[in-house]
């Protein structure tokens, strides 16, 4: 099998969200894996802007501006969606009521660490938005990027350089090359695409083999 | 006892310089423009703005910042595709910015609103933003102290209102509103429309007129399109 494009990660996680399970993605990537959930399987998604049941895109003559996801981006209501304030739409994360939820990362330790919300270059403005929220209070938080940045360098690392976003709070890491499994006994790899496993840990610095 | 102003203008008087302004909104959905219009023609100054986001375009908050009335800013996601009137002012070093994760902005304005003193939360223990916070491990889990965010005025967009200063809301516009009604010594809202009372539906009511002390009609509120930015 070979290395998954965006498409096909966003597939396998889409996959992974057990039917029922209500489900917050984060902006960019992660947006995704609406695309390929079953139309049955009755994962209700959360906007953190205030709305459970968020439906698709919307098309042009649908678009309200009332009516946004958290990338500001004007979506529709799904059947049975419901409307809520700020206060309640982070005591669905914080208080442990999301099922999942699935984000983008920089970095991603090997100890589920997350660091996805500021380079920390002198330059730039930082801005965190619901990402330390949703890190802390999802049931599960799966990372959905490419393992690799455009110059060769690993984001699956064993300590994050980043500032973090959220401790040991990363249970999966969906990426181009491999799924990894974060827990306990540290990182498993599930499956890989296009590299042998041997190559993958030695790339990762990750040791071992097998477990 | 909620009072209905004539006008925006009328609705946001008495603002004074140096206030603590909480404004509703997540970028343009909510945000009360022209209540910002007003304030921003009203000359005050030195003003601290609590808001999720830090403007979009050169409208609304956007305006006031550019107009130099604000000394700092509180906000989760100040960094926008059409950010640009708040980028300039940071990178020159002409405002203040604190980051506050958006669900500590909303519960900190939730505390100011219930008198809670202060409390413990999950959300960012570990992180840069806990920094030189109290901590406290309760139960094996590790939180960090956070302060309510009171604001010496709060304004809000609400669909519809009646006399009696009850708001109902429109999808997600919805967002900060309710919870700043709740947090500030006045609480001005912009609806579409001011009914008598008794002409919405009670169950329907999301913030009662207690947390509203004046409302202004604004039938035909300016719409400005979004361009899709994170957080």
């Amino acid at each position: 099998m070979s290395r998954l494009d965006r498409a096909g990660i966003a597939a396998l996680v889409a996959a992974d969200i057990p039917p029922g399970s209500y489900v917050n993605l984060g902006i960019g990537q992660p947006t995704l894996v609406a695309d390929h959930l079953a139309a049955d399987a009755g994962v209700i998604l959360h906007t953190e802007n205030g709305m459970l049941g968020m439906g698709g895109a919307a098309t042009e003559s649908e678009v309200d501006p009332d009516l946004i996801n958290a990338g500001k981006v004007p979506v529709t209501e799904a059947l049975g969606a419901s409307y809520f304030h700020h206060a309640d739409s982070f005591a669905m994360m914080r208080g442990g009521h999301l099922d999942v939820c699935v984000l983008g990362a920089f970095q991603v330790s090997f100890a589920g660490d997350l660091a996805n919300w500021h380079t920390g270059e002198p330059s730039a403005i930082p801005a965190v938005g619901g990402a330390m929220d949703l890190a802390i209070g999802a049931k599960s938080v799966f990372v959905m990027m490419t393992l690799f940045t455009d110059a060769g360098v690993p984001k699956l690392v064993p300590s994050c350089t980043y500032p973090l976003t959220g401790l040991r709070c990363v249970s999966r890491v969906y990426t181009d090359y491999a799924v990894f499994l974060l827990g306990p006994n540290g990182v498993e790899i599930r499956e890989t695409f296009g590299i042998e496993e041997d190559d993958l840990r030695e790339k990762l610095s990750l040791g071992g083999g097998g477990h | 006892m909620t009072v209905v102003a004539e006008s925006a203008d009328e609705a946001v008087a008495g603002v004074r310089d140096g206030a603590t302004v909480l404004i509703g909104g997540f970028g343009t959905a909510g945000q009360p423009m022209e209540l910002i219009d007003a304030l921003r023609r009203s000359g005050v100054g030195d003003l601290t703005v609590v808001s999720n986001n830090a403007g979009n375009g050169s409208h609304g908050l956007a305006a006031l910042l550019e107009a130099g009335q604000v000394r700092r800013i509180v906000c989760s996601f100040p960094r926008q595709k059409d950010s640009y009137v708040f980028d300039e002012l940071y990178r020159s070093g002409k405002i203040e910015l604190e980051v506050v994760p958006q669900g500590n902005l909303a519960e900190r304005l939730r505390a100011a609103g219930a008198g809670i003193g202060a409390f413990f939360c999950p959300t960012g223990v570990g992180t840069p933003l806990a920094e030189g916070k109290e901590t406290r491990t309760i139960d094996g889990r590790d939180y960090v102290l956070e302060y309510p965010i009171r604001g010496d005025v709060a304004l809000i967009k609400a669909h519809r209102a009646d006399v009696l200063g009850n708001l109902v809301y429109r999808k997600t516009a919805r967002n900060f509103g309710p919870v700043m009604a709740t947090a500030a010594a006045l609480t001005v809202a912009q609806v579409l429309s001011v009914s008598e009372a008794g002409s919405l539906d009670p169950e329907a009511v999301v913030t009662p007129g207690i947390f509203v002390d004046r409302v202004v009609a604004c039938p035909s509120p300016a719409v400005f399109a979004e361009q899709g930015a994170a957080g």
